[in-house]
Formats: structure tokens, sequence, C-alpha cells
């Protein structure tokens, strides 16, 4: 019974470490993105955004956020070329989403040139985080 | 002239006896290369697992040469049509990962058969497009890999050697999605 009893505390401590990092990361973030003249980060402009299709070349020439992630945030994605499985962005089923600076950064950078063909704005960014950081609300 | 005659025919000799180890498409000999394990060097490094093998399988660096490996490193923004940019410091310390491990510093058999089927003036990236890989690939149709949605492209090793990501390939061991066991 204290096992049980300690293994739940640890468990929900590790859940709360995750979330905590998860929140502080996209705080910090955010306040970035309003030096740079955000004023209010908008989940439902994310929503939009990621579902919106844009013209790409060659193999892919509609692609989307959800292309390779789906609409659903809960759900494993699949990269659309290579079948490799990515794990669901939503943080409610994957702690480790929205937990590191870096990894934002660079899959911001790669992903919206791909899809977007151009990098995306400090607005698209904090419209995406919160979006992806409230996806249970959606 | 005695002399000329001797070289000329030691030169003679010396060509006839070559020939058959210089590369051609149909009679390389893949046998003659030296037996040592067959199984590639597999992916240990966590960077590398990491950055690359996020997106499709890790491939082993013994793959390909290290000039292959440069030029790939040095194209990432448009990685066969997708965006695989680095920062500069991640991206040096995975090139040099690939450099030091790439086919030339490889025991691996296999691996050298694919090194060694590369013209010197070639400097493939794409290891589906090394003589070797097309060599073993051949007898596969086209309604197996490219045209099946399960398997999509000759890049997905895994999806038909199970083992490639501890850098097995045995022959007797492929399985086809869709198609099942195939054996040559």
């Amino acid at each position: 019974m204290k096992n049980t009893i300690l293994l739940t505390a640890l468990l929900s401590s590790l859940t709360t470490g995750f979330a905590q990092a998860e929140t502080s990361t996209v705080k910090n973030l955010l306040a970035v993105y309003s030096t740079q003249g955000v004023t209010t980060a908008d989940a439902q402009q994310g929503r939009a955004l990621w579902q919106k299709t844009f013209t790409g070349k060659a193999d892919f020439p509609s692609r989307s956020c959800a292309s390779c992630h789906t609409k659903d945030l809960t759900q494993t994605g699949k990269h659309i070329k290579t079948n490799k499985p990515i794990k669901p962005m939503a943080p409610s089923v994957n702690p480790q989403r929205l937990t590191s600076v870096k990894k934002i950064n660079k899959w911001f950078k790669r992903n919206c040139k791909w899809t977007m063909g151009r990098e995306c704005t400090a607005q698209e960014k904090s419209d995406i985080l919160v979006y992806i950081e409230n996806e249970s609300k959606f | 002239m005695k002399s000329t005659l001797a070289i000329s025919s030691i030169i003679f000799t010396v060509s006839i006896l070559t020939l058959p180890m210089v590369w051609s498409d149909n009679d390389f000999n893949w046998e003659k290369i030296s037996d040592n394990s067959s199984a590639l060097a597999t992916t240990k490094n966590p960077l590398y697992k990491e950055e690359c093998g996020s997106c499709h399988m890790a491939y082993s660096p013994a793959l390909l040469p290290a000039k292959s490996w440069s030029k790939l490193m040095s194209e990432l923004e448009d990685h066969f049509g997708d965006n695989a940019e680095l920062d500069a410091q991640t991206a040096q310390s995975i090139s040099q990962y690939l450099l030091a491990n790439s086919a030339e510093h490889t025991n691996s058999r296999d691996a050298r058969k694919f090194f060694q089927s590369i013209k010197s003036a070639q400097t493939p990236i794409r290891i589906s497009d090394i003589p070797y890989f097309k060599h073993e690939h051949d007898e596969i149709p086209q309604r197996m890999v490219t045209k099946n949605p399960k398997v999509k492209s000759f890049s997905q090793c895994d999806a038909c050697h199970a083992k490639a990501e501890q850098g097995l390939f045995n022959e007797h061991e492929v399985n086809i999605p869709g198609f099942g066991q195939w054996d040559d």
C-alpha cells in the first residue's frame, strides 16, 4: 500500500515536472516572440495554420503541418516520405513535447521552410505553440 | 629492342591477368573481396541517431564514402526534397562522426563492396544509387517496392530488412511487406 502511494507520488511528480518544464518553455518562447512584436498568441489561429494547405515542389505539391503530424495532435503521425512514425505532438499524451527550446527552434525552422517555403513569423510560432499546448480544448 | 619486347610482353601479361579485376557493370566478381564480418557498423552515436534518425533510419556511416557524406552534409537545406538543416555545431559533430566511420574505415565486407563499386569520379549521396546496391536489388520488381505503399522507396531498408538498424542485411531474412519472404 505504502509502495503504491510512493509510486503514485513519484509518477505524479514526474508528470508535474514535465508539465512545468513545458509551461515554462512555452512561456519563455512567448516572451521572446513578444519582443518581436507579438501581442497575443491565438490558439485558434494556430489550429487554422496547422491545417492550412501550402503549395510545394515535386512529390508533395500540397502540404501542411498535418501532412505528417495529422490533424489530431494526440495521434501518432507519419513522415510523409519515409513513413517513419512521429510521436504525438500533444503534451497531454506525450509529456516530452514542448520541453526543449532547442528542439522547438530546430523543428520550427526545418518544418516551416518545408511546409510554407519560408520561416514562420513570430506571430505564427506563438499561435502554433499555444495551439499545441492547449490542444485538448479543441 | 629485345628489352622493349620483354617489357611489352610483361605489360601484356599483367594486363591480361588483371583484366578480370577491372570493374564493369556485369562481370564484377563480388566474391573476390576478402571476407570479414558481413555486418555493417551500427550507429552508436546518439547525436546522429537523434538528428538524422528521427526522420529516417539512421543509416550506417559505412554505407557511403567520406566524399559523399561531406557533400550530403553541405546540402541539408534540400535533403532529398526535405529540409534537414542543423545548427553549425551539431552539423560539425555529425560530420566528424560520419567521416571517421565512412566506408573507407570499415571492416565490414558488405560495406567494402559498396565502396569498391563506386567509380572514383562519382560522389553518390543516395545509397540506393550505388552500383553494388543496384546489383543486389536488380531482381526486385517495382510493384514490391516503389509501387508498394508499405515500402515506397528503396531507401526504407528496414521495411524489408528487419535487422537493418543492427547492420544486418542477410538475403535469407528479407520480408517484403504485402509479399512475404523474398529469396533469390
